[in-house]
This record gives structure tokens, C-alpha cells and sequence, in this order.
């Protein structure tokens, strides 16, 4: 019995974290969020280390590795506030490709970074009544929100009724804007669908429920690791900050805050370890784990980063040390792909009472 | 990640299934110290090694080698079943475990096997009205009068002495030493002339705890464990055993699952609870917390096998998350049924026996109890995440 990571996925995890703390320091992270430049350059980098194939099977040209390996790299991506299509080009469009056994043949260009897939999933988790979007065989029209990935040159798309489908981004009659958000290190846009032709992923709510619990265990453990950095700035700025002639870090009220922050965090950690695990290896939890590992980590996240804040003073609320970036990202992971409501609802709608 | 035991371990889990097939039946509901179905139980539990278990044969126990997979198997099948564990309690938590790690070889025979069969009730005798949280400044004091330990003053909070047979007690042997190191570690019956206990009602309305009082109780000089000066050492030995099993979160579910099963009988102007949103959003709220401890645990577990993981900061929040989240659940029990969530005692409309308010309460005397929510966090802002205790104020003279 052994329930951690394996040193292969320590590895993974240090490789990712090493080339991240080199080459994405904060002022390249604020680059990206001011509109200067695009994510184009660290996605490249990570694409070096196989990232963006890390769940394409071998035999499509990826690693073909699992959803714990994927959520240590989301962790680290996460604790450095990494912009990148991670989420929907690495973890949303394989699963999708893969379980549906349909359009795999791209997944080698994705697989080397250089083929971006976006994911519109927003209509087949909560259709909101600004959009709205039908399929009339494989012609689409309406529109989807909160897309994810403003760059991406093709778009996975789920409509109300949980069918997936590939589009082009420059097919015709598909227009895309887009969609500014208080989160700067990711992009979303909106689709807007005029009788575009699209190709069928699938018609089984099954292939997008199970994509759905692969993207929400990584957007867990991409709150995880914002967390912890907000954690861990918080202990080192309250060592070296002093006010009347102590560092703050010996104030009570200063190290209880982060002794809650840690102990709501820690535990985390291995639920995020759990979930992943059970997306793979226990189907019958999976659904369960990954609703409830997202719901769960959307409130530590929320509760850590802005204790954090809180921890820096009037520091924390200026743009100067950039705290704000992982208050913001732990935000946005919280709202999209579902809120911590409508997951535990689902959660329980899949749960029969324990023994 | 590997989450199963192996092959020779499921071998030893149809065992266990076996036993509980054969012995289940005998296993009582309840019972506390001197029921006399308990005693029995747990005789028949130490015989096949489910209780008692690791603790040598010539002190009264199954003698098996320490087998934390083994254990867990144990605790596993049992709690699935609901078959009684076996007898707790401060002499077998808390008392045995340092008597094995720091006692005599006379004090290890005379004490194990009658405490670890439940004939040997013991209390905890540490807290004093002056030292609460700051244990170490407790003022009960003992001197050593020819071959006697003369005790002198008041412990508080003395859960069961009123049912003890002895009691483990700290006191000040050294007055002049640094207050750390002028503890001692002493063992003592109740009924040694000298002591006084009162019982203190608690907000449950039971009198779970007492006053106890020592005016010169005499105490056989060899009845300290550790040297004199040591008993600080050996207390803390101790309460490294209390603080994790407080609220394990097998129990916790165990408790939601009662929370949902109510919420799914009981009915508020005909409809049922659990179709009311609010009460199931916070009833799954509650459920991730738990999930979250739960795999806490499975990873604390996997420390203890695997000595190269480090879990020390998951071991450390255990006690403060655990209690609260406890103490949370059984609120949202009561809030879900309303004024009937006021009833208690002899109220006919009770459900559960009123053990939701019961251990509402309970366990906010466990947030309190064995180091306070506050102390817990000073340990994991100190301990865990290496920041500095706060500058010491100077007694005035
Ligand atoms: C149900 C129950 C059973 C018990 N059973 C036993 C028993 O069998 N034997 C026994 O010896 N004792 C027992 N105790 C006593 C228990 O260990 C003490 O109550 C506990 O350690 C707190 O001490 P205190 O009550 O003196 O509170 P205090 O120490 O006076 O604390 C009061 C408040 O001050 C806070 N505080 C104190 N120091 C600090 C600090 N350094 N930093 C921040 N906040 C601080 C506390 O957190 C608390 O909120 C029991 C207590 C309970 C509730």
C-alpha cells in the first residue's frame, strides 16, 4: 500500500516546477496579463516536456500517462500562475478524442503543442439564457460563453443536451470575440455559431461527463497549487516584514491565520491525489470525488487567497507584489465548469447513502 | 498509488470476517468501564488478537508484531459490521502505551493486564484550575517523605474519577528546577486517604468530570514512571496518543450518513428535508470536508508504512480540523430538525436518542479538551510552517 506519488511523478512535477520558476518569473506573467504577449512562448516551453501530450496515448503520440501525473503538472502550472491552454488542450480535448474514439488523429499535433483545441463546455454544464446553442445534425447555431482559449484553432463544443463536437476556428459562419475576465493569465471568448458545419465527437452524455470529471479534478489541482503559493508567500512575507519592532510572523493573530490556511489546505492535497487516482483506477467514486474535490477546493482556494491578502497588508491589495494574480486565478477556477452548488448537487444525484 | 493491501493481507481480512461471523453476535451496543458484557467482550477480543493486540503476552496481551496494515484491517471490518472495538479509555489509550515505552518491568506486570481487561479503571490527573493550556506551570506538589510521596493540592477537569480505581498524576517534585523539568510522573489509587473528588456537571448535564482534591495523600515512593524531573517527558509521550484519535474521520461519515438518512425520513410540513436545497448544500458541503479528511487519513496511513513520506503537517492539523468539522456535523443534525432539534432528556418527539445534541456539545468540549482549537494553531504555525512564538512577557514581581 502506498498512497502518494511515485518518484516518476515527482519528477514530472520538479521538471515542470523547475522550468517555471526559470522562465516564467511574475514579470513574464504580467506580460501575458497586460496583453503584451501571448502564451504562445510558455506553451512551447512546456510542449519541450511533453506537456501538452501527457494524456494523448502513445499510440496517438503522446506520453500516455494518467490523471494524477496530469494533475501534479496542473498543481505546478497553478502555483506559478502559468498562462497556458493546459486545461482545455492537455486534459479537456484528449479525454473527449480518446473516450469517444473519434477524431484521435489529431491528437499528435496536440500532442507536440503545435494543434491548440479549445473547450466551449459551458452549454452542456449550465445553458445560461445569453446564449444557447442547438445542433441540427452536425450545423450548429447559437452562441457558447466563457469559451476556453482565445487562440485556439479548434474548439471542442458541447451543447445543452451534453453532445460534443469539433469546429474549426476559422470555419465559416463561426465567429469568435473575445470575452474579457477579472483573471488576465487565461483567456475565454465567446463563439458565436451561424449554421457552421461541425464534426460529431459524440452523442453519449457519458464521454462528456467523464471529459467533465477529468477537467474538474484539474482545475482542483490547479487551485491547489495556487493556494499553496498564496500560502507560502504569506509565511515568507510575515517573516520579513516587521511593525512595532517584531516581524509579523510573531503575532498570534498573523500565525493563526496561516495555521488555518494550512490546515484547511493540507488535507486537500490528498484529496486531489484521491480524485485523480479514482478517475483512472475506481469508476464507481470517480464522479463522486472529482464534483465534491472541486467544490471543496473552490472554497479553501477562495478562503486561502484571500487570507493571504489579508496577511500583506495593504501590499496584498496593490498590484506591486502581484498577490492578486492568485487570488484572481483561485476565482476563476472556482466559477467555471461549474460552481461549488451545482457540483455538490451533482454530486449527491450520484451518491447513494454510504454502508 | 497503490491503494490495496495485497494478497497476504486479504488473507488475514477473511479472518477477521470469519471472527465476526462466529463472535458478532456477543458484541455489545455499548457499555462503559465495569459493564459487565464489556469485560467479557474484550476478553474474547484479546484472545483472537483484536484487541490488546501488539501488547506483549506476559503483560495480558495478544503479543503480535506491530502491523499497522493489519490494524487497519481490523478497524476496517469492525466498523463496517458496527461490532463493539473493545474497551477504551484513558488507562488503555493513554496509560498502557507509555507504561510499555517508559515503565518498570514491576510496574509493566502489575498494571497492563488488569487495565488492558477493563478491572483496572484509571484518570488523568493534569489539568489544574491554574494550568489549563500552560500545563507545564501546574503547582499540585509532591515530596518525598522517608519511603512516601506526601501530594498536596487540586487537579480539575478529572474525566472519570469519579469511577477510577488510580489515577496517573503530574505533580511538582522539584520546585527550584526550571518548570519543565521539575515535574513528576506518579501512580496512585483512588482510594488512598487524602483524596477528594467532586463531580462537575458539564453542559451535556452529565458529570462526565471532577474536582479532584489531594490533602497529603501518601504514595510508595516507587510509584513514578520515569525519573524525578521526567514527568513532562512522559506526559507529552502521551498526549502525541490522544491528540489524533480525538475525531477519526471514519467516524465522521459514519455520523453524515446518519445526518443524510435523516434528512431523508424526516418530513417539515410534507416535504422531505433532503429536497430542501439549502439543507443539502450544506450537507455536502459538510460531505467534502469529511472526503477530505478521509483521504487525509489514507495518506497519514501510508506514512506510517512508507518512512520515507512525509506527512508531518497532514498528522498535525488532525485534531483541530477533525473536532471542528465533528462538532459542524452534528449542528447541522439539529438545525435540520428544527425545534425538534431542541428536544432532549425524557422529550418523546427525540430522535436518535438525543445523541445529536448530546454530541454537539460533546464535542466542543473536544475542541477544548487535550490542547485547546488556539494551541493547535500555534503548534502548526511553530512546528509546521516555522514561525516564531511570541515574545515573552516578564512576570511583574
Ligand atoms: C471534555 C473535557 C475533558 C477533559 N478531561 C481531562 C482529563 O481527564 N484530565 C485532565 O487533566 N484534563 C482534562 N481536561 C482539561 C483540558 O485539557 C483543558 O481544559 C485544556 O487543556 C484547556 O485548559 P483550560 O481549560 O485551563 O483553558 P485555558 O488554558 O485557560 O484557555 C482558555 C482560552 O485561552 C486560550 N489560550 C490559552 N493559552 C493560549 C495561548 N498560548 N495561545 C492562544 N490561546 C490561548 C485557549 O485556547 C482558550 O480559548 C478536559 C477538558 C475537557 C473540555
Amino acid at each position: 500500500m502506498e498512497f502518494g506519488l511515485s518518484s516518476e511523478q515527482s519528477l514530472l512535477q520538479d521538471s515542470v516546477t523547475r522550468y517555471l520558476s526559470e522562465q516564467l518569473p511574475l514579470d513574464e506573467v504580467r506580460k501575458v496579463a497586460s496583453g503584451d504577449v501571448n502564451d504562445a512562448a510558455v506553451w512551447q516551453g512546456l510542449a519541450d516536456l511533453g506537456i501538452p501530450g501527457l494524456l494523448v496515448s502513445e499510440a496517438n503520440g503522446g506520453l500516455g500517462l494518467g490523471s494524477l501525473d496530469a494533475a501534479v503538472v496542473s498543481e505546478a502550472l497553478g502555483y506559478h500562475v502559468t498562462p497556458s491552454p493546459f486545461l482545455s488542450s492537455a486534459v479537456i480535448a484528449p479525454v473527449a478524442l480518446q473516450t469517444a474514439g473519434r477524431c484521435e488523429d489529431l491528437l499528435g499535433s496536440v500532442a507536440t503543442g503545435e494543434l491548440r483545441i479549445g473547450a466551449a463546455l459551458a452549454e452542456g454544464i449550465g445553458a445560461r439564457a445569453d446564449a444557447g446553442l442547438t445542433a441540427n445534425g452536425n450545423t450548429l447555431n447559437g452562441k457558447s460563453l466563457f469559451v476556453l482559449d482565445v487562440d485556439a484553432d479548434q474548439y471542442l463544443v458541447a451543447t445543452s443536451d451534453r453532445k460534443l463536437y469539433l469546429v474549426a476556428a476559422d470555419a465559416a459562419g463561426l465567429s469568435r470575440s473575445p470575452l474579457s475576465t477579472i483573471e488576465k493569465t487565461r483567456s475565454t471568448c465567446e463563439l458565436n455559431f451561424s449554421n457552421v458545419d461541425a464534426t460529431l465527437v459524440s452523442e453519449d452524455p457519458g464521454v462528456f461527463d467523464k471529459t467533465w470529471d477529468a477537467a474538474l479534478v484539474a482545475v482542483a489541482a490547479d487551485t491547489l497549487g495556487t493556494a499553496q503559493s498564496a500560502l507560502d508567500q504569506a509565511v515568507v512575507y510575515a517573516m520579513q516584514r516587521e511593525q512595532f519592532n517584531r516581524v509579523i510572523a510573531s503575532f498570534q493573530a498573523v500565525k493563526h491565520m496561516c495555521a488555518e490556511m494550512a490546515a484547511e489546505l493540507e488535507p486537500c492535497r490528498a484529496m486531489v491525489w484521491y480524485a485523480a487516482h479514482a478517475l483512472d483506477e475506481i469508476p464507481e467514486e470517480a464522479t463522486m470525488m472529482a464534483c465534491h474535490t472541486k467544490a471543496h477546493l473552490s472554497e479553501v482556494g477562495q478562503f486561502v487567497t484571500r487570507t493571504s491578502t489579508e496577511v500583506h497588508g495593504g501590499m496584498g491589495f496593490t498590484d506591486l507584489v502581484g498577490l492578486h494574480y492568485w487570488f484572481k486565478r483561485a476565482g476563476f477556477n472556482r466559477q467555471i465548469l461549474g460552481s461549488p452548488e451545482l457540483l455538490r448537487e451533482r454530486a449527491l444525484s450520484v451518491t447513494t447513502l454510504a454502508a | 498509488m497503490d491503494l490495496s493491501f495485497g494478497p497476504e493481507y486479504e488473507e488475514f481480512r477473511t479472518e477477521v470476517q470469519q471472527f465476526i461471523a462466529e463472535h458478532g453476535s456477543k458484541s455489545p451496543r455499548q457499555g462503559g468501564a465495569r459493564d459487565k458484557e464489556a469485560i467479557a467482550w474484550q476478553k474474547v477480543l484479546i484472545e483472537h488478537g483484536y484487541a490488546a493486540r501488539t501488547i506483549p503476552k506476559e503483560y495480558g496481551g495478544f503479543g503480535a508484531e506491530p502491523d499497522i496494515i493489519k490494524s487497519r484491517i481490523i478497524a476496517e471490518e469492525f466498523s463496517k459490521n458496527q461490532i463493539n472495538t473493545g474497551l477504551g479509555g484513558q488507562g488503555i489509550s493513554m496509560l498502557v502505551p507509555v507504561l510499555l515505552e517508559m515503565g518498570t518491568e514491576e510496574q509493566k506486570q502489575e498494571f497492563i493486564r488488569p487495565t488492558i481487561h477493563g478491572e483496572m479503571i484509571w484518570c488523568q490527573g493534569y489539568s489544574e484550575p491554574g494550568a489549563g493550556s500552560d500545563l507545564a506551570s501546574l503547582s499540585t506538589k509532591a515530596e518525598l517523605d522517608g519511603d512516601e510521596w506526601v501530594v498536596n493540592g487540586q487537579k480539575i477537569w478529572t474525566s472519570t474519577a469519579h469511577l477510577a480505581d488510580w489515577i496517573f498524576c503530574l505533580v511538582r517534585t522539584e520546585p527550584e528546577a526550571p518548570k519543565h523539568q521539575g515535574i513528576s510522573f506518579l501512580l496512585f489509587r483512588m482510594d488512598t486517604p487524602g483524596i477528594e473528588v467532586r463531580p462537575l456537571v458539564d453542559m451535556t448535564g452529565d458529570a462526565n468530570f471532577n474536582e479532584t482534591f489531594f490533602t497529603d495523600v501518601r504514595v510508595p515512593k516507587h510509584q513514578i514512571v520515569g525519573q524525578r524531573g521526567q514527568g513532562w517527558q512522559v506526559a507529552n509521550a502521551i498526549l502525541g496518543h490522544e491528540r489524533g484519535s480525538l475525531a477519526p474521520p471514519d467516524a465522521a461519515q459514519t455520523r453524515l450518513n446518519g445526518v443524510r438518512k435523516l434528512m431523508e425520513t424526516e418530513t417539515v410540513g410534507g416535504e422531505k428535508l433532503i429536497d430542501n436545497p439549502v439543507y443539502r448544500d450544506r450537507l455536502m458541503k459538510l460531505q467534502g470536508r469529511v472526503l477530505a479528511m478521509k483521504c487525509n487519513d489514507i495518506r497519514l496511513l501510508s506514512a506510517r508504512i512508507n518512512k520515507t513520506q512525509d506527512a508531518k503537517l497532514a498528522g498535525m492539523i488532525v485534531k483541530l480540523q477533525g473536532t471542528e468539522l465533528r462538532h459542524e456535523l452534528e449542528a447541522l443534525a439539529i438545525d435540520v430538525m428544527g425545534e425538534i432539534g431542541l428536544a432532549y432528556g425524557d422529550n418523546p418527539y427525540l430522535r436518535g436518542n438525543g445523541s445529536w445534541q448530546y454530541q454537539y456539545m460533546y464535542y466542543l468540549g473536544l475542541i477544548i479538551g487535550g490542547g485547546t482549537s488556539q494551541i493547535q494553531k500555534n503548534i502548526i504555525s511553530e512546528r509546521g510552517l516555522g514561525m516564531p512564538k511570541e515574545p515573552k512577557i516578564e512576570k511583574k514581581a
